[in-house]
């Protein structure tokens, strides 16, 4: 700090504090939604402080099946999935693609470069019918292969991971090859190693992507078996205007919403570097 | 394009690493986004029997449509709006946590996790807070004369999908904007604090400007943000209603091809916005590549 000024040091916390509370309100409100009885919610105001009922709900939230969705366990089991498959392989093939790119010459090298760098321009939002017969044509609607395997070219990943590779001293490599590593073997106990931050960091970034998926897995399933978190919660609460059991509703959407929320705060180190570092 | 100063030698391994990436690319990505150019250019009879090469059919009609103009103009106003916003705010907020040393991480924790909220599970905590029979905003609003419906007003459903669209950007223009403001030189401000400059003279003469490309870059994956992220948020807040209010570019190519099936109509719109995309893509890596030295 530059110099002390009192009434600035005021100013700043009265800006942060208001801006805490603009960025809580919303999920304040579903908690306390969460935490009411049936009643509580349809007799016009919103109570402001939480209620008895949140283990309740919980209870019923897991329990109870409902009209529309599959249970809440097994779309909760089904994202799970998802973000895992999706984290794993975009990690997998990303990697393996850029210690390609960096690490050989090869005919087509270039032309690959930029094949991968096109998927940063093609957003699944922009193609959505014609991906969809894709998946159709090759039987792939409702199951995991459909919801995860057309989400898993990453262009950002493989960017990421050859900028990394960039940065690794030449000399390495030749003192491997010096010592009789071939390129499989300093893959594996080289470069592996070397990289672990950058895919812990990766790591948190794709599964919040992937949890947070939304339209792709509401177009490839209409089998409820496959129905993950994000649907589950806004189909509930569609149907909620003919029968408001709001309680219930936001005890599902703050659940749902929960694991990514607590991986940010938990490991905000690694979620900041790998954000910061994606984007570059 | 860089390898190393020396590589391996190797003829089929390079290939079979890349094979992975390669394949789902042109599968899922590159080979739909051709089918979309190729059935923009053309009509598909009602029994999806034949087709016919119809040209610009397609775009000449969109480019008529009231309509599909009207969405234009939406979504230049809902991307404008959020942008300005969400960065807005975010910096104000950088800007408080950069001047405080011991608290400003416990704020940083405070303000990063909606990150980590989904679009369509901010678009429903939104909706509950202004739905008409039990949301709170409504009923506050009351007070001050507001009748608040958005299931009726479009200009209301509007800032509806604005406000949730803006306060889930909000988290992510934060983290960079903070970034931004750290590794701006401290000596700078010292130097013009020493020369009398107060507080928001240094801020606007000295770190904004040399804020500028962490700015630039905000502006174009918000602009990215709000033309292709946000389909969560309007889909369980309007469903571009009512009364088409808010169906934006994106929304729309979902209405009219997957809800609708008019498959040409919805082709032009997808190849209209890959074209906005590349554009944004090119710009952010021809002119934000260097935003990173100060």
């Amino acid at each position: 700090m530059v110099e002390n000024r009192p009434w600035l040091t005021f100013l700043t916390h009265f800006v942060l504090i208001l801006g805490v509370i603009i960025v809580v309100f919303p999920v304040y409100i579903a908690v306390i939604a969460a935490t009411h009885g049936p009643t509580a919610l349809s007799s016009g105001m919103m109570p402001m402080l939480p209620g008895a009922e949140l283990w309740n709900n919980v209870v019923q939230v897991w329990t109870e099946d409902r009209r529309g969705v599959a249970p809440f366990w097994l779309m909760a089991w089904n994202s799970l999935w998802m973000a895992i498959i999706i984290t794993v392989g975009k990690i997998a093939i990303s990697i393996i693609s850029a210690y390609a790119i960096v690490y050989f010459r090869f005919p087509g090298r270039v032309l690959a470069f930029w094949l991968i760098f096109i998927t940063l321009m093609l957003p699944v939002e922009v193609r959505i019918i014609p991906t969809f017969a894709v998946v159709a044509n090759l039987g792939m609607l409702n199951s995991y292969v459909g919801l995860t395997l057309p989400l898993i070219a990453s262009a950002t990943a493989t960017f990421l991971f050859r900028q990394f590779f960039m940065t690794i001293p030449d000399e390495l490599m030749e003192a491997a090859r010096v010592d009789g590593a071939g390129p499989i073997k300093f893959f594996r106990d080289i470069l592996l190693p070397l990289s672990r931050t950058n895919i812990a960091a990766l790591c948190v970034i794709l599964f919040i992507y992937g949890w947070m998926q939304y339209l792709w897995p509401m177009l490839v399933t209409t089998d409820p078996k496959y129905y993950t978190l994000m649907m589950g919660v806004k189909r509930m609460a569609a149907v909620a205007d003919a029968d408001p059991q709001w309680n219930i509703i936001m005890a599902a959407v703050v659940m749902a919403m929960l694991p990514p929320v607590l991986i940010v705060i938990f490991m905000q180190r690694l979620f900041v570097k790998g954000l910061v570092e994606t984007e570059k | 394009m860089d390898t190393k100063r020396t590589v391996f030698p190797s003829q089929g391994l390079p290939y079979l690493l890349v094979a992975p990436q390669l394949i789902i690319t042109l599968i899922f990505f590159i080979w739909p986004a051709g089918q979309a150019v190729k059935s923009s250019f053309e009509r598909e009879d009602p029994f999806g029997l034949s087709t016919s090469f119809v040209g610009l059919m397609h775009y000449g009609r969109l480019f008529q449509d009231p309509a599909y103009l009207a969405s234009m103009g939406r979504t230049a106003l809902f991307a404008l709006a959020v942008t300005v916003i969400s960065m807005g705010l975010a910096l104000v907020l950088a800007t408080a946590v950069n001047r405080l040393i011991r608290s400003g991480t416990a704020y940083s924790t405070l303000l990063l996790w909606p990150y980590a909220v989904s679009p369509v599970v901010a678009g429903i905590l939104w909706w509950f807070i202004f739905n008409s029979t039990t949301g709170i905003l409504p009923y506050v609003l009351e007070f001050f004369g507001v009748d608040w419906n958005h299931q009726l007003n479009g200009g209301q459903a509007m800032i509806l999908i604005i406000i949730a669209a803006s306060w889930k950007q909000i988290s992510y223009n934060f983290l960079f904007f903070l970034a931004g403001l750290q590794s701006v030189p401290q000596s700078l401000n010292e130097a013009a604090a020493i020369d009398g400059a107060g507080p928001f003279k240094r801020f606007w003469t000295i770190v904004f400007p040399l804020l500028s490309p962490t700015t630039f870059f905000l502006m174009i994956v918000n602009l990215n943000y709000t033309m292709f992220d946000t389909f969560g948020v309007i889909d369980a807040t309007t469903a571009g209603g009512p009364n088409q209010a808010t169906n934006t570019l994106v929304y729309k190519v979902y209405s009219d091809g997957y809800i609708g099936l008019n498959l040409g109509s919805s082709s032009a719109q997808s190849v209209i916005l890959m074209l906005f995309v590349i554009v944004l893509t090119v710009i952010q890596f021809r002119y934000v590549e260097r935003r990173v030295q100060y």
